[in-house]
């Protein structure tokens, strides 16, 4: 199946669950930024969990499907069509051949995940087919879409009444308000900060900066004290991994982040809020929220409890 | 022995702090560790990065917490664990320090009050230690470098530094993987690929070995380059 791309968009790019196993030799996870959307996308069109989808970013690429497929999509509202119609987030629409899907702008949200039944076909490059820009590797030729671009999918060939199933399923998509709150645990290198320092960060309504992309959500506001200089023997970044720079100002790690950097870092927000963190767009406001890694921990598994009794 | 720390980074990592400075006993016990871990005797790791003086290891927070991985890791004791002496592997990385690959060894000689042919003889007679790999794809930071050519960054950076490029950038030396900006003094070009994207072993450099420049000349750089490119080229060990 084949997809031609007529409007890339900005930014979008072939995103699956990420890279990994080759962070010591500096080569990052990459991956969707709100694994959450991605997740619920591809499973809206019956895909194993790790398949390729798109991720548009604040304005979503127009298609035009060469060949029947079954699409969703999720995280930001970018007013979707197919052809003329109107479709919503959250529900899996059959697309025949020749049909242009268009979207428009995000109206909520930033990042827009679109899965098609099979999944992207790119080349598995170490282990993923997602697109990281600097190493030049995954995704189409390691780049961005462009206009023109055509895209494979694998074909899967659905029953019809598969379809039928799948057209019946329905997700109700998050909500993503322009003030959040995540939640962060301190560290690793918490105690090069002031106590004053450590309130400021806990307290401030950070605004998100323009300037934020996959690499980090760059964030205005109060200056965050430090004990001493904020440079460090450089050391390992995670995904979600707040540093803190110079200028005293944080920049939450996203999915492209370097492997290392020399800045410290005075906390890490959690796995479970780095979807929403993931759709903040520039303007909107952020606050962490201090929690223990021990009480986090204990949810989860609790959790995970509840889920296998199911 | 010094006290290692254990701190969280976030819900699904943990930092463990061998110390606080760049040195090769310190960087020894990270190593260790990740080996350690990598054979497979700790249940949940996903994956680790070692640095300078710390290792960060990524793990599945469904199959262990943050409090099981830090009792299993304080029982860790690099100094019974340490590599073997005879398992040191030196990858040998022909350099060549002529010409345009070397465009900053006139400055460079006149800086440090060092002859060029002395320049190149104490940058090749060394074993570097690969602390870590980081900031770009295949960039590995090295240990070693005699404090002779410690000599600081260029005032003004590059904007685009070629792949495959040599420098020395204050107490530092090292490759450039890919075309980049950068600061430092460029003293050598080698033919090798630290970082092929398409090969089936991507990376050339692996964290915790050694590499030694070699001097070949311009001659012997377009060869072995073409031996490279076309796929002909094992590296080498000593």
């Amino acid at each position: 199946m084949e997809i031609t791309v007529l409007r890339s968009g900005p930014m979008t790019t072939v995103q699956d669950e990420g890279r990994f196993g080759y962070l010591a030799y500096g080569i990052g996870q990459s991956g969707a930024m709100d694994k959450d959307a991605y997740h619920k996308a591809n499973a809206l069109v019956g895909n194993g969990k790790g398949e390729a989808v798109l991720e548009a970013t604040l304005m979503g690429p127009v298609l035009r499907f060469e060949q029947d497929a079954l699409l969703a999509f999720m995280g930001a509202d970018m007013q979707a069509c197919i052809d003329d119609m109107p479709a919503v987030r959250g529900r899996a629409y059959p697309v025949h051949a020749g049909q242009v899907v268009s979207f428009g702008m995000a109206k909520n949200g930033v990042r827009s995940y679109i899965a098609v039944a099979g999944g992207v076909d790119v080349p598995e490059v170490m282990g993923s087919r997602s697109t990281d820009i600097k190493c030049g590797i995954g995704g189409l030729q390691g780049r961005k879409l462009a206009d023109g671009d055509i895209l494979r999918v694998f074909d899967r060939n659905d029953p019809p009444f598969r379809i039928k199933i799948y057209g019946r399923r329905n997700i109700t998509p998050a909500g993503y308000p322009h003030e959040v709150t995540v939640r962060a645990i301190l560290g690793p290198q918490d105690d090069h900060f002031t106590e004053e320092g450590i309130r400021t960060f806990l307290e401030t309504a950070y605004t998100v900066s323009s300037e934020s992309d996959r690499m980090g959500i760059r964030l205005n506001g109060a200056q965050i004290e430090g004990k001493c200089a904020m440079d460090i023997v450089s050391d390992g970044i995670a995904f979600g991994s707040v540093q803190v720079t110079t200028a005293g100002l944080p920049i939450v790690l996203m999915a492209d982040h370097q492997t290392t950097g020399g800045y410290a870092k005075i906390a890490t927000v959690i796995s479970d809020d780095l979807p929403c963190l993931a759709q903040a767009g520039p303007g909107d406001r952020i606050r962490f929220q201090k929690v223990e890694i021990g009480e986090i921990q204990r949810k989860l598994r609790k959790r995970r409890r509840r889920k296998d009794d199911k | 022995m010094e006290e290692i720390h254990i701190l969280p980074a976030g819900d699904a990592a943990l930092v463990v702090e061998f110390g606080k400075g760049i040195d090769e006993e310190t960087n020894n016990k990270v190593h260790a560790l990740s080996a350690y871990i990598k054979s497979g005797r700790i249940r949940g790791v996903r994956e680790t990065l070692p640095t300078f003086r710390s290792l960060m290891v990524f793990y599945d927070s469904g199959t262990t917490t943050f409090e099981k991985l830090s009792k299993m890791i304080s029982r860790f004791r690099p100094d019974k664990v340490m590599i073997k002496k005879e398992k040191k592997r030196r990858l040998i990385v022909p350099c060549c320090y002529e010409g345009a690959y070397a465009p900053d060894i006139p400055e460079l000689s006149f800086l440090l009050k060092i002859e060029r042919g002395e320049i190149v003889r104490l940058h090749e007679n060394v074993d570097y230690k690969i602390y870590m790999l980081g900031f770009l794809p295949g960039f590995v930071y090295l240990g070693g470098l005699d404090e002779r050519l410690h000599a600081p960054r260029l005032s003004t950076p590059r904007t685009r530094i070629p792949a495959r490029s040599v420098g020395i950038g204050g107490t530092q030396t090292g490759v450039y993987p890919v075309d980049s900006p950068g600061g430092w003094r460029l003293i050598g070009r080698t033919p090798l690929d630290f970082y092929a994207p398409d090969s089936p072993s991507p990376i050339l450099c692996e964290a915790g070995e050694y590499i030694r420049f070699v001097s070949i000349n311009e001659k012997e750089y377009r060869a072995l380059r073409r031996d490279v490119e076309t796929g002909v080229f094992r590296p080498e060990y000593a």
